[in-house]
């Protein structure tokens, strides 16, 4: 039975959210132009006013706001209401260059636990589960956002937030949580402590986690759900637009549905901006069309994936996007071919090894170089140095054959990769450009 | 008739090595003989010690990656053309062998030791037997 947190807004007909959304951008829009200059602005050198905005059709018309256009009106540039009316704020890790600041009314932190809510249940999880939330509480919207959520499922919840991985353990087995939020590389990092402790997952009640925050393959997924002996659901979201639960996995595990009550999805052309039909890959732009103290209007979000309105088996009728195929922010050119990490550790993955790796690219000689570190474990080490290169090699070629350049695969000692309690650092670019 | 050898996963790259002989050192392990092969990014370090059982355990403890395998020990007569009787007989026996490496003896000085790993152990021993070469196992290793 498929469980629902606003049946009626989530099973809604297409007419019905097409009407929410257009006459939800419709009064957004005038917001935006009253209350933010930056954006004001921006409608101006377009020749773009209020009065052309008529609905969802018209969206298109809107310019468009980037990561940078954040940056530069950083901090209250964007910000649709007096500082008298917001109650918090969030903020990126800041890891891609400036933090943004994002600004939250007590309406707008409501709709954003619904939302986080709606994740939740799609998850399974009710008035009778125990939710540990081990995402960083904090700036971070991770833990604030799956707490509140949880809250208003009514799940006895366990704000953890992240590290302290022995106390995550016994809070696990000792409170009995059974459903776990936190970042995929967390969840799998605390399958294999579980391991090592000698834990079976059939010894921890725990059924489901909410894993969001990174780009993670379905490879990893299945890692996930094996060690942990759970269902693993994806969540999707950015600071920018709330945090997570602008989009969530249901039962079918293919695809998040996002919550289109609130956001409006398009697929561009990174390239020319154009709006792309349904099914094709391209940047995902999202529109806010309820939030009062951070309202963003066509932002960029840089990742790269597809909608689809296929009839989905849970019932649910927003669109549902595909896992991220990577971030034109994360995506890698080597010797000029586009790389995904994420594509890199599909190959790890279908090959046995760990999901733990690090990309280490170089420029030798005027050449990138692109080595893969992988971790040794017990099960792939051997006495026999034959079989461990031949492995070695099968690597190189799947990695060859996956991304179109040729990758050196270098086996380290286990635990010489760090591993993070929050976003893992997948990436180390050595080049001088 | 055969002896139990510990591989150990080493990168290769400056203190690997040494941090293995210090978890070896600070463990008490008497190693009784080594060998290491290597590419350029990692080696296998192989190793024979007293207690392997003992040695195995300390190891994963200390989060090496490793594996314990049987491989023969060769009492070979200490002279010019030793090693080669022993790999003629082998060799007369077809039997192949993957890495070989020497162990210095014990206070045993009419003999030297050769560590052989042999796709077919049974026959290496039966084949050396017949020409009066003798293997020694775990416990003659302990009383050397």
């Amino acid at each position: 039975m498929e469980r629902y947190f606003q049946p009626e807004i989530e099973c809604a007909s297409q007419e019905q959210i097409k009407a929410w959304q257009d006459e939800r951008l419709v009064k957004q829009v005038k917001h935006v132009w009253e209350n933010v200059p930056y954006y004001r602005k921006k409608m101006e050198e377009k020749g773009v006013t209020p009065d052309d905005i008529k609905g969802r059709d018209d969206l298109h018309k809107l310019p468009f706001l980037s990561k940078d256009d954040l940056r530069m009106a950083y901090p209250y540039g964007l910000r649709g209401v007096p500082a008298k009316d917001c109650v918090r704020i969030h903020s990126t890790s800041g890891t891609t260059g400036k933090r943004v600041v994002a600004f939250y009314t007590q309406h707008d932190i409501d709709l954003w636990e619904d939302c986080c809510a709606r994740a939740l249940t799609a998850a399974g999880a009710t008035s009778e589960d125990v939710c540990q939330v081990a995402y960083g509480y904090g700036l971070f919207t991770g833990g604030a956002g799956l707490n509140g959520g949880s809250h208003k499922v009514g799940c006895l919840t366990i704000p953890i937030s992240s590290g302290n991985t022995e106390r995550q353990i016994m809070f696990l087995q000792d409170l009995q949580a059974t459903v776990l939020c936190c970042t995929p590389s967390y969840a799998a990092y605390l399958g294999e402590s579980m391991k090592e402790m000698g834990l079976t997952p059939d010894q921890i009640p725990l059924k489901a986690g909410i894993f969001g925050a990174e780009a993670w393959s379905e490879e990893m997924r299945q890692d996930i759900q094996n060690t942990l002996g759970i269902k693993a659901y994806d969540i999707y979201g950015l600071t920018e637009l709330s945090g997570p639960g602008v989009a969530f996995e249901c039962s079918a595990q293919n695809g998040m549905h996002i919550n289109e009550d609130h956001f409006i999805a398009e697929i561009i052309d990174p390239s020319t901006g154009e709006v792309l039909p349904e099914g094709s890959k391209g940047e995902l732009v999202f529109t806010s069309i309820t939030k009062e103290a951070f309202p963003l209007l066509r932002y960029r979000t840089r990742d790269i994936c597809m909608l689809t309105r296929e009839k989905c088996s849970c019932g649910r009728t927003h669109v549902k996007m595909a896992k991220p195929m990577g971030r034109s922010d994360d995506m890698l050119i080597i010797r000029g071919v586009n790389v995904f990490p994420s594509q890199i550790e599909a190959v790890l993955l279908n090959a046995g090894y760990p999901a733990n790796y690090q990309i280490i690219i170089d420029r030798v000689r005027n050449t990138d170089t692109l080595d893969v570190q992988v971790e040794m474990t017990p099960e792939m080490f051997t006495d026999n140095m034959g079989e461990i290169k031949k492995r070695q090699s099968e690597l190189e070629s799947g990695l060859r054959n996956m991304l179109g350049i040729s990758a050196k695969v270098v086996l380290v000692a286990p635990k010489t990769i760090v591993r993070s309690e929050g976003k893992a650092i997948r990436v180390i670019d050595k080049r001088k450009i | 008739m055969s002896l139990k050898q510990i591989s150990v996963f080493v990168e290769n790259k400056p203190g690997k090595m040494q941090h293995l002989t210090q978890v070896l050192a600070d463990h008490n392990v008497d190693m009784r003989a080594l060998s290491l092969a290597e590419t350029s990014d990692f080696g296998i370090v192989r190793i024979i010690v007293d207690d392997v059982y003992a040695a195995s355990t300390m190891l994963k403890d200390e989060g090496f990656i490793h594996s314990v395998n049987k491989v023969l020990v060769v009492a070979i007569p200490d002279e010019p053309g030793g090693l080669n009787t022993v790999l003629a007989i082998l060799s007369e026996a077809q039997i192949n062998v993957e890495y070989m490496y020497a162990f210095m003896g014990g206070r045993n000085v009419s003999h030297a030791y050769m560590i052989f790993r042999v796709e077919d152990r049974k026959a290496a021993v039966a084949a050396l037997g017949q020409k009066g070469i003798r293997c020694i196992d775990q416990d003659e290793l302990a009383q050397m």
